[in-house]
């Protein structure tokens, strides 16, 4: 087991810098004169650029700058905004409320998804697996913020049942309809998936035996159909956090939540580069972090596994 | 019966069998010996002739014609295409000629849709936006495709150090979110906004999971017996993969790229929701679904007929996708 | 000996299932009696209904299958058609089910003493505290030694053989008095399945258990039940005391059963050379003369990692002839014949070819080598790619070598297709379409494609219905005779083995057993291994006669 993990951990760490990597150098193409945008809207004298590059690193080659940001990454400074904030700080106020919202999002299409799931996997063919399965094949055609919109203008403006925007109040009740916005297209995915594996696992020739054993309807379904159907399930949901957290920036957009995804859309139409590389870095941890975890909640689930 | 010298032993059960058969025979259990007419003897393994013969393909096909829900999204795409190549079939009205005036105003004669917020035809927006979308779906699933199956092809097919190789690489490209990166690329691209671009960007980040399905199909082809036999013949390497391999990988990879096309559609909506998908100048559903959000309270129609034709067109990609699926599906096929 | 009330009665009883095409029905009508403490087998091919007509009785028919007459009685009680929840109350304490393939029957996430748990508590056989000793006691009684410690083991952590024997004190473990085994050892090696079998017999008379056996193995169902019944299409066509069915089958589709099963054949092959009677089954005789070498294996090992998979393996085939090399799983047969065909490189050792070392010859030798010798593989359904249509499949190996013209190839084909005795229709077919036995002609017609002088069958008939078997096993001989082929048989069924090979060499574990002539193997095997194995197979040590009645004897 310890070396399975080992070995996925080993596979994480090129993953790690070559992603990174890739995000630095596609940031470092981005147009703009970062320098410009610092001297403000005077010009600037030679010398002032010069000093400016200099503090910034902007004059190193760009694998210096890749690996000077690297080792900062390392003793955690984020390195500061162009306005002289640190990016840390951004960081801690933006994440929280993305990770709650993320969170939320993840409880939503794991419960409905999988409850959904079980009944059609269990009445193929019927009329709810029919429903179910046109609701899931609308929620994936129909992109995310038209759904965002109509949500809020039902729910929000006509109905007044929920706040229409976030804003400052990062509640539970204000952030349960960007949680639900966010999280539909991967319920749809649920959804599908947990139908699929029940309605394979029920045919399946172990469920046969136990059912000859004299098992009653029940325990057949809970211990031995559920419990199998449920492993790609559960790796699915373990590595869409990652996703979720990555995805909220239109959810964010419409529902006014200062969070991660705001935060990166504002630095990247600005210009601010090392905002954008932090964050994204972050999240590519993050990534990394949940892809491992959910190795680790296979191989509990799954006993071949542990000794492949 | 003659008395046999034997040089293996008896097994022990044997003479027991032998005394009980001399016993009478209990109820419902006498040597019965069936009617030779009622139990239809045909000669061994005969080859049934009548039928015409039919490849895999052919059996999905006639699968396929058979569903009701083949026949709507095959008419849904027909239509869309012919909308995306041929607008004028459909509407004399020029997209693009749009006066203040008519800013927001009701649906009138000859105007079924009404006015969105420039005073523009809703209808022939809806018609000419059909050509972005269309062409963004089947541009980018293209050049997903080439990219993808190349690489897990390659992967899967040669293992060892390529494999580990290409798979970290899909492992890099697939820990950054798509949305992220595009936003960036197109950030870089800002002054040079096309349809080639959306379609370039969508494409650079969005072949992973191609990539992976593609593998994954290769690699359990690969061990197939029908591949042994080839090599067997004498067949080399590239031979195989391109003659046995991906034909027979193909399955999978066409059923996720037709739905990967509706997702590809609904990201350039996306893109252009968060202002940096194809510029105003192109008439795109994306667009117009981004531009009717300050209208939403008012007139909420101009939001609806944009958002409809999106939603119509991807739906009928992935429906075509569910159903291609379960056509191809190995269990549903006879043997 | 008093008649006794039946156990089990199926009166007229006809199964159905419902499909996008309409109702198939499975079993017509038949009628089978069970005694309590007795063995019954059920004899049939695939799509005979055998399988069918068990799983009725504890209303497990899969999918849309349906009793749709007739009435199965369980000690009286009428159980046909019962819902789920009245049926639980029977299965597992009353009939216990013994499943087909053991990898698949067991579920792989849960350990297998939890799974052995499950039926005792189920029907609820011992309290909550005794269930531990109560599960090893019942893996032991199965014959798994260190019983404690396997039960907390995982089922990918058994062998094919320890997964079986799981199987067997799962459905024994309520007690029930009816014991359905469905092909209960198909899957495993010959001498497992021999030991398996007599200790499942052992079980069964101590706790007087009657058992149904599910079989398509002729001998099995001789040597293990008293009473045999023969299925056909869905229905009996001859039922009644095993051993005079055998000796004496009158029902045509018996007579033609009986006559194909090579277990039965080597029983009567060996009768009639003991009584000096020449026997028409021996397909493989007379070929003492032939002499001359085609193929030379010398010092053959194959190491993978720390595996020796081969171990020094040494013999030679005689052209003409047919070479068998027998041996059960991990024997490292299928290596050898991979390393013969230069699919694998040896690690030590070399192969001749008429006296040429195969090892000398560069990659345009080897290529053009591929044309002497060809091989047929065991699965049908996946020898084929099921894309390439039959006229591809044969052509294949015509047209990687540049032989003849489109033209010519057509010809060749048509004329392959003819010596394998299919129609030449088929020839635009695909091979979804054919059967099993079917898929193998064309994958000999392949094979012999470019007049290749060596054949190597790789278990090629071992997946077929015993009829089918039966032709293709003619029809390899009579191309043998015809093109004087060589054959290098691999497989693990010795009883195919004495009425095809003219040479036996016996593997196990990688090295060689032991080898001569097939006469000379059976007549006086040498080794105990060899014993054991001719031993093993089911049916071959019956009392059947020579054949005369059966008219297989000159």
């Amino acid at each position: 087991m310890l070396r399975y993990i080992g070995r996925r951990l080993l596979q994480m760490i090129p993953v790690f810098f070559g992603a990174t990597l890739l995000i630095y150098a596609l940031v470092f193409l981005m147009p703009g004169d970062p320098v410009q945008a610092l001297g403000g809207d005077r010009g600037l004298s030679e010398a002032a650029r010069a000093r400016i590059e200099a503090e910034y690193n902007l004059d190193k080659p760009f694998i210096v700058q890749y690996l000077l940001y690297l080792k900062g990454i390392l003793t955690l400074d984020f390195g500061t905004t162009f306005s002289g904030q640190p990016v840390a700080d951004v960081m801690a106020r933006a994440f929280p409320v993305t990770i709650k919202l993320a969170v939320m999002a993840l409880v939503f299409e794991a419960f409905f998804g999988i409850i959904f799931g079980v009944i059609a996997g269990v009445r193929r063919g019927g009329i709810f697996d029919s429903t179910v399965l046109v609701m899931s094949l609308i929620v994936i055609a129909v992109p995310s913020f038209v759904i965002g919109f109509v949500l809020q203008f039902l729910v929000g403006v006509k109905w007044g049942i929920l706040p229409v925007t976030v804003g400052s109040r990062e509640t539970f009740t204000a952030l349960l309809m960007p949680a639900v916005v966010l999280g539909a297209v991967s319920f749809a995915y649920v959804l599908r998936l947990t139908r699929q594996s029940v309605s394979e696992n029920l045919r399946a020739d172990y469920v046969r035996t136990a059912r000859a054993k004299g098992l009653s309807g029940g325990q057949v379904m809970s211990r031995h159909v559920l419990r199998n159907s449920l492993i790609p399930v559960a790796t699915f949901l373990g590595a869409d956090l990652g996703a979720l957290m990555g995805g909220a920036i239109v959810t964010e957009g419409i529902f006014a939540i200062n969070g991660v995804g705001g935060t990166i859309y504002q630095a990247i139409i600005k210009g601010e580069p090392t905002t954008v590389v932090s964050f994204t870095t972050v999240l590519v941890i993050v990534y990394i972090v949940a892809n491992l975890v959910v190795d680790l909640i296979y191989a509990v689930l799954d006993p071949r596994i542990r000794y492949a | 019966m003659p008395d046999i010298n034997r040089n293996v032993a008896n097994p022990a059960g044997e003479d027991d069998i032998l005394a009980e058969s001399k016993l009478q025979l209990r109820p419902g259990q006498d040597h019965y010996i069936a009617e030779t007419d009622e139990t239809g003897l045909g000669a061994v393994d005969a080859v049934a002739d009548e039928s015409a013969p039919s490849s895999m393909w052919g059996e999905a096909w006639r699968n396929l014609r058979r569903r009701p829900l083949f026949w709507v999204s095959a008419l849904l795409i027909l239509v869309a295409v012919l909308m995306s190549l041929f607008p004028q079939l459909f509407t004399s009205i020029d997209p693009r000629a749009c006066t203040l005036s008519n800013s927001l105003a009701d649906p009138q004669p000859g105007h079924p849709f009404g006015f969105d917020r420039q005073g523009c035809d809703i209808y022939a927006r809806t018609i000419y936006g059909a050509r972005a979308s269309v062409a963004v779906g089947i541009l980018t699933t293209a050049l997903v495709v080439l990219i993808g199956t190349a690489i897990g092809a390659l992967a899967g097919f040669f293992g060892g150090i390529l494999d580990t190789l290409l798979s970290r690489l899909t492992d890099i490209f697939f820990a950054i979110p798509l949305v992220l990166a595009a936003i960036v690329v197109m950030q870089m691209f800002k002054d040079y906004r096309t349809i080639l671009t959306v379609v370039l960007v969508l494409g650079l980040f969005g072949w992973t999971n191609i990539a992976r399905i593609t593998r994954g199909a290769v690699m359990s082809v690969k061990n197939e017996e029908y591949v042994t036999a080839a090599r067997a013949l004498g067949a080399s390497r590239m031979k195989i993969l391109s003659s046995h391999i991906m034909p027979n990988a193909a399955a999978p990879i066409i059923v996720y790229a037709t739905v990967a096309l509706g997702t590809f559609i609904v990201a350039e909506a996306t893109l252009s929701f968060l202002g940096i998908g194809l510029p105003p100048t192109i008439v795109s559903w994306g667009g117009d679904i981004s531009a009717a959000q300050a209208s939403l309270r008012t007139k909420p129609m101009v939001l609806f007929y944009p958002a409809m034709a999106l939603a119509l067109t991807v739906l009928s990609f992935i429906m075509l996708g569910d159903v291609v699926r379960d056509a191809l599906d190995p269990k549903a096929r006879k043997r | 000996m008093t008649t006794q009330t039946p156990l089990l009665e199926m009166k007229d009883v006809k199964i159905s299932f419902t499909s996008s095409t309409g109702v198939v029905e499975a079993v017509r009508g038949i009628d089978m009696t069970i005694y309590p403490g007795q063995s019954v087998a059920i004899v049939g091919e695939s799509g005979s209904g055998k399988s069918t007509a068990a799983m009725s009785i504890l209303g497990l028919l899969p999918g849309t299958g349906k009793v749709t007459g007739g009435q199965i009685l369980f000690n009286g009680e009428d159980i046909t058609g019962l819902n789920d929840k009245e049926m639980q109350k029977y299965r597992g304490s009353e009939i216990g089910l013994v499943p087909q393939d053991p990898m698949s029957n067991l579920n792989p996430v849960w350990r297998v003493g939890t799974q052995v748990a499950e039926s005792l508590r189920a029907n609820n056989v011992v309290k909550g505290s005794a269930v531990g000793d109560r599960v090893a006691e019942l893996l032991e009684e199965a014959g798994l030694p260190d019983a404690q410690r396997r039960a907390r083991q995982y089922p990918h952590e058994y062998s094919g053989g320890m997964r079986q024997r799981a199987l067997i004190a799962i459905g024994l473990a309520a007690r029930p008095k009816l014991l359905i085994a469905d092909e209960p050892t198909s899957a495993l090696d010959v001498t497992v399945q021999k030991r398996i079998l007599d200790h499942l017999e052992g079980l069964t008379e101590e706790l007087g258990t009657a058992v149904l056996f599910i079989t398509h193995d002729l001998g099995l169902a001789a040597e293990r039940a008293e009473h045999l019944v023969v299925m056909h299409r869905g229905r009996i066509v001859e039922s009644g005391p095993s051993l005079q069915i055998l000796r004496d089958p009158q029902h045509p589709y018996t007579r033609r059963l009986v006559k194909a099963a090579p277990s039965l054949a080597s029983a009567r092959i060996q009768s009639a050379l003991a009584a000096g009677v020449e026997s028409t089954e021996l397909v493989a005789h007379g070929r003492e003369g032939k002499q001359e070498e085609v193929i030379r294996v010398e010092n053959l090992t194959k190491i993978f990692g720390e595996n020796k998979a081969v171990d020094d393996v040494s013999f030679t085939v005689r052209k003409g002839t047919t070479l068998a090399l027998v041996g059960e799983s991990g024997s490292g047969k299928s290596t050898v014949a991979n390393m013969v065909l230069n699919l694998l490189d040896p690690t030590s050792g070399k192969v001749f070819y008429k006296g040429t070392d195969l090892s000398t010859l560069s990659n345009k030798e080897l290529f053009d080598m591929r044309r002497k010798m060809q091989v047929v593989f065991q699965n049908p359904y996946g020898s084929l790619d099921p894309m390439f249509s039959i006229y591809r499949c044969i052509e294949e190996p015509l047209a990687l070598h540049g032989v003849g013209s489109r033209k010519e190839r057509e010809a060749r084909v048509a004329e392959l297709l003819d010596m394998v005795a299919m129609p030449r229709s088929a020839m635009r077919r695909f091979p979804n379409e054919l059967s099993g036995g079917q898929r193998q002609r064309i994958a000999i017609a392949r094979a012999l494609a470019l007049r290749p002088e060596v054949l190597v069958l790789d278990e090629a008939v071992s997946a077929l219905d015993v009829l089918v078997q039966n032709q293709i096993i003619r029809l390899l001989a009579e191309l043998q005779e015809e093109l004087d082929l060589s054959y290098l048989f691999i497989t693990h069924d010795l009883a195919v083995v004495r009425q095809t090979a003219d040479d036996i060499v016996v593997m196990k574990q990688g090295a060689i057993v032991e080898q001569g002539t097939s006469d000379e193997v059976f007549a006086d095997p040498k080794e105990e291994y060899t014993r054991d194995l001719i031993n093993s197979v089911p049916g071959l040590n019956i009392e059947l006669g020579t054949g005369e009645n059966l008219g297989l004897v000159e």
